[in-house]
């Protein structure tokens, strides 16, 4: 019965459809008004792996508070499945640049943080979600670690497995890898693929890399700033898994990343 | 280990001249008196007087009744002082009210609040535990609105994305994330509570019980200063058994949790 219960909870893959409608946001800096997003509007469709770049101040990381409840528009708005977002819920997770855990929970402790939050879930099978998470990772022998004693990639590996634990119908990403060195953050772009390959989840992933945008997403949303606007958008048909080091990957790269400097060279002009 | 012998070589050594020095160590003709026993008693006499008190049941009684006082105390400092420190994290007009007060108040030393605390209690326990409250209250709450400031707003962020409610992320989150700070707020706490409640004591005489410092007081009275050193030793012994016992284990965990082990 228990066991049943767990399969469904772990094999079962909810996902959503996400519309970003003429969301605009300004921030009130001392130096006066700056307008991060300036009416926005995407389709993100379900089990789609969606890579927003650009250079900072593009609005790319506002747009995922948006998403991820913590920020609210000052105009349009975001909607998960035709509902609009009021807040956070545990239908996103998010995933922040710095690996955020909690230093005084053990690792387990930090996956089944969210976990809790969980109802219609005993302690027990809440155990043995975060353990199956844990695996999922690669991180199952270090469950009882400390996060001090854990290396910068395996500290976002533990972030992944807490984010995907509470089984959220969207990941949202916010460049988890930036602050890695380069061999870890190749095998986590392995790591990550193989995840959505078995989760389908929707995944918002933000980076201002566009090599690591191309190498991940099945779409990439390229933005600009001042204000912060969608310009381009580019389909990624590369087969996976995709390894960065790709001829094809690194000469669409090529090609965005030219499309980006357009726009800075204009704007600078 | 060679540390260890380190040490007490040094406090062997230290016992060693003291007694040479106060005519204990005639029998091996090191018969110098410098000063008189009832200015520098030799460690013998101090020795027999903690002996005789504790078999006798006067010193272990007077711990009991001091220790009483000082649990209550510290323990009233906690519940008011941790709940404040919050607020007064949490809330800017807390913070620049209370919290202007408790900083002012850091400042004076607790004992100055005998001569008040007797006006108001009289000679009774109320005015002891009123200056151990004072003593406790502000630094526990400064250091509890302090390690609160310092945790890292990501972790707020991450627990509200996982679902936590205001509350659950105040007791699950941020009190845990500022228990480093908290736990040497709390100590410092309990290192004020005992020297608060060591001055109330020698300053207060309560009919309702005598405590290790009245004892101290009334060596100093009675002209024994064996008794006197002798205390001193007690007051000593529990401050640093507290310490030991109390709060070690829980820094030593914390630090083994968040890493930041020294050695």
């Amino acid at each position: 019965m228990t066991q049943e219960k767990l399969h469904q909870e772990i094999h079962n893959f909810p996902t959503a459809k996400l519309s970003i409608e003429h969301v605009c946001k300004d921030f009130v800096t001392s130096r006066g008004t700056v307008r991060a997003l300036d009416n926005v509007s995407l389709t993100i469709n379900e089990g789609e792996f969606v890579c927003f770049v650009g250079p900072s101040g593009c609005g790319k990381s506002t747009l995922l508070n948006i998403i991820a409840g913590l920020e609210k528009p000052d105009s349009g708005m975001a909607l998960i499945d035709g509902t609009p977002i009021t807040g956070p819920g545990r239908d996103r997770m998010v995933m922040f640049q710095e690996h955020a855990l909690f230093p005084w929970l053990d690792v387990i402790g930090n996956v089944m943080f969210g976990l809790k939050q969980k109802p219609n879930l005993t302690d027990k099978e809440r155990l043995e979600v975060a353990k199956y998470y844990l695996y999922l990772v690669k991180m199952d022998r270090f469950a009882h670690a400390n996060i001090h004693e854990l290396s910068g990639g395996m500290r976002q590996r533990v972030a992944l497995a807490r984010s995907l634990a509470p089984n959220p119908k969207i990941l949202l990403m916010d460049e988890p890898f930036s602050a890695l060195d380069a061999m870890t953050r190749e095998r986590l772009y392995g790591d990550i693929q193989d995840v959505w390959e078995k989760r389908r989840k929707t995944i918002v992933f933000v980076t201002h890399n566009v090599r690591e945008a191309v190498c991940l997403g099945s779409r990439v949303v390229l933005f600009s700033p001042h204000p912060g606007r969608v310009r381009e958008e580019f389909p990624v048909y590369l087969a996976r898994p995709r390894n960065i080091n790709n001829h094809d990957l690194a000469d669409l790269s090529q090609s965005i990343t030219s499309a980006l400097k357009g726009y800075t060279a204009s704007e600078s002009d | 280990m060679k540390r260890v012998l380190i040490t007490l070589f040094f406090f062997v050594l230290l016992i060693i001249i003291w007694a040479g020095l106060t005519g204990d160590l005639a029998a091996i003709g090191l018969d110098i008196s410098l000063w008189s026993p009832y200015v520098l008693p030799p460690p013998s006499t101090v020795g027999h007087y903690l002996w005789d008190n504790t078999v006798n049941g006067k010193i272990p009684l007077s711990m009991l009744i001091t220790l009483r006082r000082l649990l209550i105390g510290y323990i009233i400092g906690l519940v008011l002082g941790v709940p404040l420190g919050m607020l007064a994290a949490r809330f800017r007009c807390i913070n620049d009210t209370l919290g202007m007060l408790a900083l002012g108040l850091q400042a004076l030393p607790s004992v100055c609040w005998v001569p008040l605390a007797c006006i108001w209690f009289g000679q009774t326990e109320a005015a002891l535990l009123f200056v151990v409250i004072m003593g406790t209250l502000w630094s526990v709450l400064l250091s509890t609105q302090n390690g609160m400031k310092n945790v890292p707003p990501i972790y707020a962020r991450a627990a509200r994305t996982m679902g936590s409610s205001p509350l659950h992320t105040l007791i699950f989150v941020t009190l845990p994330a500022s228990a480093p700070f908290v736990v040497s707020g709390m100590k410092q706490g309990w290192a004020f509570a005992w020297r608060s409640l060591m001055a109330a004591e020698i300053y207060v005489s309560v009919v309702s019980g005598f405590g290790i410092g009245q004892y101290l007081h009334y060596g100093r009275e009675l002209q024994r200063m064996y008794q006197v050193i002798g205390i001193m030793f007690i007051i000593i012994a529990v401050g640093l058994l507290a310490d030991k016992i109390l709060f070690s284990p829980i820094e030593s965990w914390l630090h083994r949790r968040w890493g930041t082990d020294k050695e």
